[in-house]
Order: C-alpha cells, then structure tokens, then sequence
C-alpha cells in the first residue's frame, strides 16, 4: 500500500526532488528507475534495506512503565533461493547474515529475558517472552543434519550473543508438533525442522546487552537507541530483549520475499517505589536520557504513547502533548495512541530534545487479560512431587482451545498415567496429546496437548513425577539451590473484542504486527508460566574420597590380620618372672647383694 | 628338644607365607596395578618424527633455456640440446640443510617460437610464446634473443612476461671458445632471472622463520614473511565501508562490481593456494581511535604514523567476528572522515603525505582513507549523495592484498622489466613464488608442530593419546614427507597439496582437546588416594622380607663362626 501512494504522489510531485527525498529516508522502491530513467543498478544500490524503529510506552495499572522498543530491518535478499551466495550487507548486521546463509535458517527467534512478566498486573507484553533464554529455529527443508546445524547453530549464537546458549543439547531440545509454527512466510508444518529450547537458569546482563545494540545499524549512537543505558534497563522489575529473524513478503502484491529482523526490548520499571510513591514519570527518569535525533538510517522512527484510557485528560497528564493521534488494533483491542515523529524537527522543540513526562492524576482499574496461567510443584520430601499447572480464561462467555507445551527434563519422570486436566471440577478431556517420552541424558520429555477452556474458569493440569539420581559429574555447581525447569508454553487463538486488522501489509505499528492475524474474530497469543525451581536428591560430593579411604582401610585391616596369622609363628614362652621379683633383683644388683 | 625342630618347621612355613605375598604382590599386584591406572598412549612414529626435526630440505627447478636464432654461432649449434644439472647447498644451521638443483636443459628455438620472437613488442611475444606451449608450475623458460633484436627497450636486458617465460638479451657469443665457455658466460644471467621467477635463497630462509632464530634473515625478507598472513586452507576476506557520520554523507559503493572485477580474478588465480571468501558490510557511526590533529598549514586533519597504531583497536569490536568460519580474517576498511574532520590526510614518518592516503596492518589487513568534502558545496543540503569511485578504492586495497597474502614485491636487479601482471592481478611466475615460499613454509611449520607435539607427548607421561591423535599425526608424517619428496622432484602444486594437509593435521593434533584431559591430575593427589591402602598392605610384606634377609645373614654368619 506504501508503495502504492508514493507511486501517485511521484507523477505529481517534480521528479527529481520527490526522488532525492525518497532515497534520502532510504525508501526501497524499485518502481522508480522504470519511471524516472534512473540506470538499474543505482537503484539496487539505494534501495535493498528499510530500517524502522518504534518504541511504545504504556502506563500500567500498577503503576510501573512499559517501554517497547523494535527494530526492524528488512532486507530484500533471497539467499535461500537463488543458490548464489549472497554476502554483502548494509544495514542487515553481516553476523547473522553469515549464520542465516552457512545454517540455512529459515525463521529464527531468540530471546533474553530477567524476570517474569506478571501477566495479571501487567497485561499482555506485545512480543511474549519467558525468563531466562530461549531459542527456537525453523530450518530450510533442504538441511539434512537438522540436529548437527542446530548445535553448531547454538554455539554461533552463544559467541554472537555472550551467553551460555552452548548448553543447549539434545537433552534440552525439542521438536514441538503445534505450538511453534512459522511467523513469517510458508506453511512449513513439517516439525522436523523446527528446534526449540530454552534454558531458565540463564543470567542477562549487560554483555547480552551490548552485542544485541551491535547489531542495530545506528549502534547506540543515534536515534531511539541512545535510551539503552545498561545501569537504568538493567535496574527493573523485567528485562527482555530478542532477535527474531523471518522472511516476509517484500511488497503488497507477496510477488518476492525478503529478510525481516525484528529486534525487540521490553521493559517495565518499578517508578512507584523508586519514586517515593510519586507516580510520575519521564523519559530521563526512565533512561536518564532524552531524545536528540532519530536514527538518519531510520525511514520511520516513532514513539507511541497509550492514551487510550485518558481521552479527556483525567488520569493523566502527557507533556509535550502531540496533535498525532492513531488508533490500532493490539491484542484483540483497539487502543489510541499519541504518536511522537522523531524525524519531524518540530517534535523536538526549541529545546532541540524530547522529554515526555506523564504525571498521574487518577486510578484506574484494568481489564483482566483473557489468558493467564501460573504453575507451581507440589508433594514433599525428594522422591515424588507432583506439576501444577493452572490455566485461567477470564473471557466471561467464550470458551476457546489453548495449545500446553511442557518440556521438561529426563531427570524428572514423568508418570503419564497420572495426568489429569480438570476444569470446574469435571475432567476436561484433551482433544489432542502429543506425548515424547524422555531418554535418560538423551532427550527431554515432550508433552503438548489441546485443551478446551470452558468460559471464565480455571482448567488445571496435574502430572506426577519422580525425581532421578543423577551421577555425580551431573550436578550444576550449587545443586542445593535446585534445578530450574523451563516456563510451560501456552499458545492460543484468543477471541477479540474488535475485528482484528488481517491485511498483513498495510502499514501498521510494528508492534502490532508481529504475528500474523488470519482471521477478524481471534488473535493469537502466547502465555508463558513461570520456570519451575526443583530439589533433587544432592549426594556430599567429598563421598567418593571417603569411600576410598574407608574401603581401603577397611581392606588394609583385613589384609592385616590374615598376613599376621600366615607368617607369624606362635611358640610356648617361659613365664617370665613377676615384675616385683624383677624389681626386687635390680634393686638387689644395685646394691651387690646375690640375687633372688 | 622335640620341639625345637616343631618350631623351625613352624618359622620355616611362616617365612614361606612372606614369602609367597610378597611374590604375589609383586607378580600379580604390581602389574595389575600398573596396567589398570596406566593412561592410555597410542603408538606414535617417534622415531620418523626425529628425523623430521633436522629437515633436509631439497628444492628443484627445471629451467629451460631457448637460444633463438642468430645467438649461436652454427658449430655450437650442433651440440645443443644438452642437460645440465647444477647443485647448490647450504647448512642453514644445525637442524636445517637446503639442497637447491637447476635442472637446466638447452636447446635451439623451433621455427615457430622463432617466428613468435619475430613480434613487434615483448608483450606480443610472450603471449605467442605462451600459446605455442604451456610450461608447467614451477619451471622456467629463458629464451635468448640477439643484441640486435628490437623487442627490448633501450637498457633492458631481461623481459619478465606474464607467465613463466623471460625473455634475455646477449651478445652473439663468438666462435671463440666452446659451448661450455658460452654456457658459463650464460650461467650469472639466467641464475639471476631463475631467482627472480622462482624463489632466492633469502626467500626460503625467510619461509623458514618458524625454525630458525632472528639474526639469520634479511630484514626486508623477514619484514615480508611477518606481514603476509599464516599459511591456512581458507582465508576470509572483509571488505568495511565505514561511515562515522550517515547525517552528512550518504555513501553508495558498489562494491559486488568492483569485487567482481578487480579482486576476484586474483583470487580465482590463488585457488591453488587457499579458498577465499569475500563479503563487506557498512558500518555506521564507526570511528578512529585517535583524534586527528588539525594541520593549519594545508588547513586539513592530518594522521601521523605514530598514531595509527591507536586506529585498529577501536575500530575492530565493531568489525564483528566471523560467525561462519574459523579462517582467518582479512579486513580491508575505508574510513570517510565526517563532513567536520575532514579533509585527512596520513602523514609517514617523514611528515610527508601518504599519496594512497592508506596503511596497512601486518596479518590484519588495511586502512584507506577517503575524502569526500571536495564533491560537494557547503551549500549542499544534507545529508549529501556520494557515489564512491571504486577503481581508487580497489587499486589501494589489491595492493595491500598482494602483500599481506605474502606476494612479494620484486626487487627486480638493474637490467630488468617485469611485465604488470594485468587484470588477473598475479602473473604465473609470481603464483610459483608463492607456491615455493607456501610450500616450504608450510613444511616447517608443520614439522616443527609435530616434533614440539612430540616432544611434549615425550615429557609429559600423564597425557592421554587418542587413536585419533595418532592417526593425525601419522598422516602429518606422511603428508610430510610426500611433500619433501615432491619438492625434490619438481612438482610444485602437489607439494603445496601435501604441505597444507600436513598442517591441517599437525594443528589438529596439536590443538585437540582430548590431550589436555588427565594432564592437571598431579602425582600428589593420586598418592594420597593410594595411601589407605599401600602403606598398611605394604609395611608388613617389607618388614617380615627385612626380617627374613636379616635372618639369612644371621645364618650365614653362624656357619661360617661354625667353620672357623
């Protein structure tokens, strides 16, 4: 569609100033050579990648901020199709271009995430994401070593990324059948091709932070990027940052592909309390930073702010206020948005900076999200606990399937027959289970299942376990602290309240159009529960010593006693004298006298 | 008295129980014990592997001189072809000797090579020379022309053409004398050219670096050998545009043309050698590490050769590392001052402005610099469309690559023309220049891996070595030698071939993980582990063997008081 109305606008505009303006924003429109007799090759030149950055804040109900920051980059190249090696990049970091190409990635996603997203406080997030790592990758069909490009695969990453991602194994990996289908372009159903793993324990910090603002064509030096100052992002009550790679169309007409990389940051901080209970914020609270430029790589750079429960002014104040006003449909709900232009001179004022500061005047309830789940382990002692899993649709009248992806490790064993699903006290009997069982330090456990949640209530999920002996090199470093299991995935088609948008090219924010809406009445979302923290039976490690020395010992007297009654020969001894009569005698040979 | 011989035979039965421990303990325990804590070693070929530590180099050439019409007088005519065969050595030092042999063969020019000498340029003839015939890797043709020939510029002695012929230039040698005078007359003349299009004794003693201390090289053939990048199968080359400032400049380079036509025709020409990779990325935002000071006098910025030590380092964490390959990386970055910093200009050590306005960083790659303030107007409205020329930027960098893939430059002696190598970007002699020093490189390299992973294997005897390992460094040996007795004999490609397998698996066994496994379990720990159960097990076998030895002498000492 964009390019359709510059197409209108170029035959009435003078042509050569609309071109120079159009390839100063770095706009890829490969009509214009055909129409202004600009040679070919130029334009191939100019116009390969679009750059756009966005942010979002929303005030939450809580009182806390969250901020959305997205990246994207696209990038009209092919390179799993044309055979030729394509290796010249421009604003598509040539790092993960290598890795797409040497890989033969299709969709790739990766996430870094400190802290859970508190779904009932917050709301939805717009790119979900669960604590601690993970990683999910879409191989093109052509691979035929799926699981050797996926450990080579995670040990780039972890180099590109700073992170422990090389402590993804086949024990921690699997092949979801319906949870994970592809974002981007083509219906690959075939899940041989997809891996997916995360890894809770993992710690972001900043040396996650600085390789992912590498990758940003402005780096941390201009536009919305400058906001990233580890000290504050890193000072939050949640912290997630993400990669997601995919090919989308290139055009409204789908006619070619190209390469999309969305780079994500969410956060939300705690300015209540570190406030003083002053709900009140701003950009330089925030970031201790303002807004100067935007990105000059950038063709869009915008910041959207959620007004959508203060149409007249009564919960809060917004300054500077914006005249730009758009509405879009997120999350199953059209929310309004004061929208700040970032390469627009005049949104920065005299003061040549942007600051937005928003000061509370009322409270607010907030809707309840239709879908939150939380999970906890139960039982006592160290041999059998039991996995709860607790599934809330608040939808006051609908009722709606959810997909339960659960993947967990081969050292908790499952007992399947103990499963159960109830929801308002009546079994609710999964209309489909995808079981795997693990292989002791092989393969985890695989357990997917679509279940019916009936309307405003909570389904829950029990299965028993029993937790193995691992051998002792299997311990993590503190193994009294427990083993983290990975967050339980609940992906769902969530019905809207207003018709979602379907036309996936029209321009729209992106941060809501991240996954592709199929249908007006639904829309997808993705629910993560929280990672699980479980004891296993920990041996004292200085027991292998102990028990040498004490079978030696113990060896060592046996062996004692036997060599003795060998080798000892046993005879009849005189009796020798009473110790008085041999006192009495060297007294006696003292003084002289015979002896006794 | 009836019990006295009871209790010998008692002491007598306690004595062979001792005894019998002990010789248990010692013919089955101690063996038993050794064999079940020894750490596993594969048998590695020690002994071929010492004899690779002093390295007999030999090196031959097979050199073809033509004497074209009129350049001998008939008589000598008739004695031609002839074979000689010329040897010369040098004991390098202790360990390394090096065997050079000029296979030299002469013969009269055909009619149709004399007919090609008959070409109006030099240039002409060595293409028609080249299509008569095709002279294999790694040998030479000199072809003598008369004094009266007019293919040579006034000066010239020898042409150097693009592929493996020269073309020389002598007087009619005179009947006086015979062939054998001729030919010594010929000898320094044709020994120089051979240096040139093959290697020279410092050439190869420069590929030997790795085996030899400072002091016996030349410092320019050092300073080659220390620029040009390690010998390796594969070779990434990255090309950075970087713009520090994308408000004022916006930079097009098309840089898949210009990789096409000007880089890729000498890389195509190297496959011998190594596989290259090409890519390139803009980088944006990116600056130098150092403050460029403002010159008053020629009211530019200007880099001093000091400072731009200080460039590489900061520039680097953003070049990014190569996700795709474990090569090594070959950068080649062209920095655009920001529209306030420039122009720039670097300055050598003389003060003097650099004209390429480009420097490069041994086994790192290069640095051009390029100034774009002149192509617009400060009226200009920003940020400003600059198309970058990539003839200029390309003839800097294939001059750079040129050295830092170790193509050396020539000094040619006086007297001599190298013909420009073209748009291939290396002429065949060149590419055997490379291939000897590669190949001889290679095989020091290789050799002295091994016999230090050897060495190290020999000292350190808690080393766990693989059937792996062993299988790597046999086929190290292997290689090695197949490349030795290649270079003996001439065929130079398959020598690089066997060369840079004998690297790839020296460094394979060199580097692999499995040798570092038993390597930090000291003796210490083991012996406290063993204690519990040596020492009460061993003290009572050797005090009763004590007490039996003691015994024995006691018994002998009575016999012989008995005796006396």
């Amino acid at each position: 569609m964009a390019t359709r109305h510059l197409f209108i606008e170029l035959q009435t505009l003078n042509r050569r100033a609309k071109l120079k303006i159009i390839f100063a924003k770095f706009q890829c429109l490969c009509i214009i050579p055909a129409l202004v007799g600009v040679d070919k090759k130029t334009c191939i030149q100019f116009c390969l990648c679009t750059f756009q950055e966005e942010m979002v804040i929303r005030p939450l109900y809580s009182g806390d901020i969250y901020a959305s920051f997205q990246f994207r980059t696209q990038w009209d190249t092919d390179f799993l199709h044309d055979g030729k090696k394509v290796s010249h990049y421009r604003l598509f970091p040539k790092s993960l271009g290598q890795v797409l190409s040497k890989f033969s990635v299709r969709e790739l996603h990766i996430s870094f995430t400190q802290g859970y997203w508190r779904t009932m406080q917050w709301g939805q997030p717009f790119i979900p994401s669960p604590p601690g790592a993970e990683l999910w990758v879409w191989f093109h069909h052509t691979v035929t070593d799926v699981d050797g490009n996926w450990k080579e695969l995670t040990n780039v990453l972890s180099g590109i990324f700073c992170a422990s991602l090389n402590f993804i194994d086949s024990t921690n990996t699997v092949e979801p059948s319906a949870s994970f289908k592809p974002l981007g372009l083509g219906n690959a159903t075939d899940h041989r091709f997809l891996r997916y793993a995360t890894l809770p324990r993992e710690i972001v910090c900043t040396e996650n932070l600085t390789p992912w603002k590498k990758l940003l064509p402005c780096g941390s030096k201009a536009g919305l990027a400058v906001l990233m100052k580890s000290e504050k992002l890193f000072h939050s009550s949640f912290h997630s940052q993400a990669v997601h790679i995919r090919p989308v169309c290139k055009d409204w007409q789908c006619t070619s592909t190209a390469w999309e990389l969305r780079q994500t940051l969410n956060v939300v901080f705690d300015l209540y309390t570190s406030g003083q209970g002053k709900k009140e914020w701003s950009l330089f609270k925030m970031f201790s930073r303002t807004l100067t430029e935007a990105c000059p790589l950038a063709s869009s750079s915008k910041i959207y702010v959620d007004v959508t429960d203060n149409p007249g002014g009564e919960l809060f104040d917004l300054s500077p206020s914006s005249p730009l006003i758009s509405t879009a449909v997120v999350l199953g709900d059209r929310r309004t948005y004061s929208v700040y232009d970032l390469t627009k001179k005049e949104t920065f004022g005299q003061l040549r900076s942007l600051n937005l500061l928003l000061r509370w005047k009322g409270e607010n309830d907030m809707l309840r999200p239709p879908l939150h789940a939380e999970r906890y382990v139960s039982g006592f002692g160290l041999q059998k606990g039991e996995i709860h899993t607790c599934l809330y649709n608040s939808h006051p009248y609908r009722a709606y399937p959810v997909l339960l992806l659960d993947s967990l490790p081969w050292y908790l064993r499952l007992y399947v027959h103990t499963l159960t699903v109830t929801s308002k006290t009546r079994e609710n009997k999964p209309s489909y289970i995808h079981y795997q069982p693990s292989k002791d330090r092989l393969r985890p456990h695989l357990l997917e299942m679509l279940v019916q949640l009936p309307p405003h209530s909570v389904t829950e999920v029990t299965v028993q376990f029993e937790r193995a002996l691992l051998k002792w090199t299997e311990y993590t470093p503190d193994p009294n602290h427990g083993f983290y299991i990975g967050s339980s995935v609940i992906s769902a088609l969530v019905p809207s309240i207003v018709a979602m948008d379907t036309n996936s090219t029209r321009d729209r924010p992106l941060f809501s159009s991240f996954f592709p809406t199929k249908e007006e009445s639904s829309y997808f979302m993705r629910v993560y529960t929280e990672p699980l923290l479980v004891n296993l039976p920990t041996p004292d490690f200085s027991m292998p010593y102990n028990v040498i020395c004490l079978t030696c010992t113990v060896v060592a007297v046996g062996y004692g006693s036997f060599y003795n009654l060998l080798t000892r020969t046993f005879q009849v001894d005189e009796p020798s004298a009473p110790l008085a009569k041999r006192l009495a005698n060297i007294i006696r040979r003292l003084r002289g006298v015979p002896l006794l | 008295i009836l019990l006295k011989p009871l209790i010998m035979k008692i002491t007598r039965r306690g004595r062979n129980a001792a005894l019998a421990i002990a010789a248990v303990v010692i013919v089955v325990g101690i063996p038993l014990w050794w064999k079940t804590t020894e750490t596993y070693r594969a048998w590695l070929p020690f002994s071929q592997i010492g004899e690779l530590d002093s390295l007999q180099l030999q090196l031959s050439v097979e050199v073809e001189v033509v004497f074209s019409r009129g350049t001998l007088i008939p008589e000598l005519q008739k004695k031609v072809p002839l074979t000689e065969t010329r040897e010369q050595e040098h004991q390098v030092d202790a360990k390394t000797g090096l065997q050079y042999r000029y296979e030299t063969k002469y013969r009269t020019a055909t009619i149709m090579e004399d007919d090609a000498l008959n070409q109006p340029t030099a240039q002409e003839a060595d293409l028609s020379l080249h299509m008569l015939s095709e002279s294999a890797c790694g040998s030479v043709v000199v072809y003598i022309i008369p004094e009266t020939s007019t293919l040579l510029p006034e000066g010239v002695t020898v042409y150097v053409g693009q592929r493996r012929t020269a073309l020389l230039r002598t007087t009619v040698f005179q009947g006086r004398g015979g062939l054998k005078e001729v030919l010594s007359a010929l000898h320094p003349l044709v020994k120089q050219v051979v240096d040139t299009m093959s290697f020279s004794h410092q050439d190869i003693l420069a590929s030997l670096s790795d085996r030899m201390r400072a002091g016996q090289i030349s410092k320019e053939s050092l300073a080659d050998s220390m620029r040009a990048i390690k010998s390796s199968p594969g070779y990434e080359i990255t090309f950075s545009l970087l713009n520090p400032d994308p408000k004022s400049h916006s930079l097009h380079w098309d840089i898949e043309g210009a990789v096409h036509s000007y880089i890729q025709p000498l890389l195509d020409k190297l496959t011998p050698i190594a596989n290259f990779s090409v890519d390139s990325q803009i980088l944006y935002y990116a600056v130098l590490g150092v403050n460029p000071r403002f010159d008053n006098s020629v009211s530019a910025y200007t880099l001093n050769a000091d400072s731009l030590a200080h460039v590489i380092n900061p520039v680097e964490a953003r070049l990014g590392s190569n996700a795709a390959s474990s090569n090594p990386v070959l950068n080649f970055l062209l920095y655009v001052p920001d529209a306030r910093h420039s122009p720039l200009f670097i300055r050598d050590r003389s003060q003097k402005e650099v004209p390429s306005n480009a420097f490069h960083s041994p086994r790192w790659g290069g640095i051009m610099v390029y100034n774009v303030n002149d192509m617009y107007d400060s009226k200009a409205e920003f940020p400003v469309d600059i198309d970058i020329s990539m003839a200029k930027v390309m003839g800097v960098f294939l001059a750079q690559l040129r050295l830092l893939l170790g193509v050396q430059k020539t000094q040619p002696p006086p007297g001599f023309l190298l013909q420009s190598p073209g748009s291939a970007g290396l002429a065949d002699w060149e590419l055997d220049r490379l291939l000897w020093s590669r190949s001889v490189e290679n095989v020091a390299t290789a050799s002295t891996t091994i016999t230090s992973l050897a060495q190290l294997l020999d000292q350190i005897s808690n080393i766990v070595i693989n059937d792996n390992i062993a299988q790597q460094v046999s086929s190290a040996v292997m290689s090695l030698h197949a490349a030795l007795a290649e270079l003996e004999v001439g065929d130079l490609a398959l020598a690089l071939q066997y060369s840079q397998e004998a690297i790839l698996a020296s460094e394979k066994a060199f580097f692999d993980p499995s040798l570092l496994h038993l390597l930090y379990f000291p003796d210490d720990q083991k012996f406290a582990i063993y204690i519990p159960l040596f020492l009460p097990m061993c003290v009572p076998i050797v005090l009763s063997l004590l007490k039996i030895g003691n015994e024995v002498r006691q018994r002998r000492a009575d016999k012989l008081a008995k005796r006396d």
